[in-house]
């Protein structure tokens, strides 16, 4: 059987939980923890403290894990470690909270410096009023324009599935320029 | 158990801060990135302070302070440099070159200044020397270190913020398409803004420029607000993707496995 892998990441309350959800053919294996920290739990009750962990079986010698990473910045540990031989990565960044962008960035820095693999960003729950526009975001978020910025709704099927799509794209084209 | 440990685990701002809640007498002795320091106190408070081999003796200060002319320094140097800082000090007040005010007031500088030196040194070890105590021949100042803790997590704050903003010194600089005309940098600025070439990491940036990890990353992120610079991955640096990131080798089979994951993520 051979595996591959793909890593979401983001702030903390980005979606990434609900972003694997969608797409993985099993319950997704969630570390989740209920939030001691009153900001924190003022946003959700339960966050992902090691690793999110879902699948995609392609045929029976193939198949994709996807990994989501802890949001805060104290289980950033597990980021490395997560991130080893992955093939491309997700950065997640939720539209409607803007002062998490700085950390999505850094987040984002992080992870560029990990490894040179491809990646999108996803503005995540553009389905909401109050989210950001995506060219304001890619202000924010400062992404280079060649950078793959796309909108997102985590707990939509097919808005995930384009998220993927466009990052095995990145992936291909990226192989194919490099030889 | 002993007071020792490492600056990553233990900021300056933090041991300033248990040494004074503690009230304790020794010598604090940091091991930075390039020099030793030695921050001496008494009962929780600042006493003296030293970086390295450099000449802080009374002399010395006060002529920089300018309270003593070029010649009156290199006079003092020729005919009492084995005078000890407290009977120096206490000639030039008899002499009436200079105030004991004065004397107090540049030593508690150099003391803090010197103290604020070690806010930049994140990487490093510490210990506390109890048996230590501050050198009995220098005038020992007598500093609250309150202000100091006050301006210590000031500095944090601003230390996490840089790291947040740019994690990884070991990624390059390149210039946007904004041109640098009309931009007011300074002389740090200038020097980190020559070598900016996709082919340099911001390591070898500091490293040429002298600058630690706190320098280096105010500047980037100075030059990254203003949009004249991106933060790329260094050319010319080859990179070994993962063996782990596919199960084959050979480059037309990893091909077909990509395309085997965009089929199948199309019929989901």
């Amino acid at each position: 059987m051979q595996t591959v892998k793909m890593v979401v990441t983001g702030p903390f309350s980005a979606g990434k939980t609900q972003f694997i959800q969608s797409v993985s053919e099993i319950d997704v294996v969630a570390t989740e923890r209920k939030i001691s920290s009153n900001e924190e739990r003022s946003v959700k009750d339960a966050t992902t403290v090691a690793m999110d962990f879902g699948r995609i079986t392609v045929d029976e010698d193939l198949v994709l894990y996807l990994f989501g990473t802890p949001g805060q910045k104290r289980f950033d540990f597990m980021w490395e470690i997560l991130s080893e031989g992955m093939l491309g990565f997700i950065v997640m960044v939720d539209s409607t909270r803007p002062e998490t962008f700085r950390e999505a960035r850094s987040i984002l820095e992080t992870f560029r410096a990990y490894a040179p693999t491809p990646y999108v960003v996803v503005a995540n729950k553009q389905d909401m009023k109050d989210a950001w526009e995506l060219e304001d975001m890619r202000h924010a978020l400062r992404l280079d324009p060649k950078v793959k910025f796309l909108s997102c709704v985590s707990t939509k099927r097919d808005s995930v599935k384009t998220i993927l799509l466009e990052l095995l794209y990145s992936i291909l084209e990226e192989m194919e320029t490099g030889g | 158990m002993a007071l020792r440990g490492n600056l990553r685990d233990f900021t300056i701002t933090q041991l300033l801060n248990l040494i004074n809640l503690a009230g304790k007498t020794g010598t604090l002795v940091v091991d930075g990135p390039t020099d030793q320091a030695h921050v001496a106190f008494l009962n929780g408070k600042l006493a003296f302070a030293r970086v390295g081999n450099e000449d802080n003796r009374l002399a010395t200060l006060l002529h920089r302070a300018n309270k003593l002319t070029a010649n009156q320094y290199r006079a003092l140097v020729e005919r009492a440099g084995a005078m000890t800082d407290k009977e120096l000090g206490l000639l030039l007040i008899n002499a009436g070159y200079v105030s004991q005010e004065d004397i107090l007031i540049n030593l508690q500088e150099h003391c803090s200044e010197t103290v604020r030196r070690l806010y930049t040194w994140v990487e490093g070890s510490f210990r506390f020397e109890a048996d230590l105590l501050p050198p009995e021949d220098r005038i020992n100042v007598r500093l609250d270190l309150e202000n100091l803790i006050i301006e210590g997590s000031r500095h944090l704050r601003e230390w996490e913020q840089l790291q947040d903003e740019i994690p990884s010194l070991d990624m390059a600089l390149k210039f946007t398409d904004r041109p640098l005309q009309n931009v007011n940098l300074n002389v740090e600025e200038w020097r980190v803004v020559s070598y900016i070439n996709p082919k340099n990491t911001m390591k070898q940036i500091a490293g040429a420029n002298k600058m630690n990890d706190l320098e280096i990353r105010r500047i980037v992120y100075g030059l990254l607000q203003a949009g004249l610079v991106d933060i790329v991955r260094p050319e010319g640096v080859t990179v070994t993707p993962s063996p782990k990131m596919f199960p084959t080798r050979d480059k037309e089979e990893q091909k077909s496995l990509v395309n085997k994951l965009i089929g199948r993520i199309r019929s989901l």
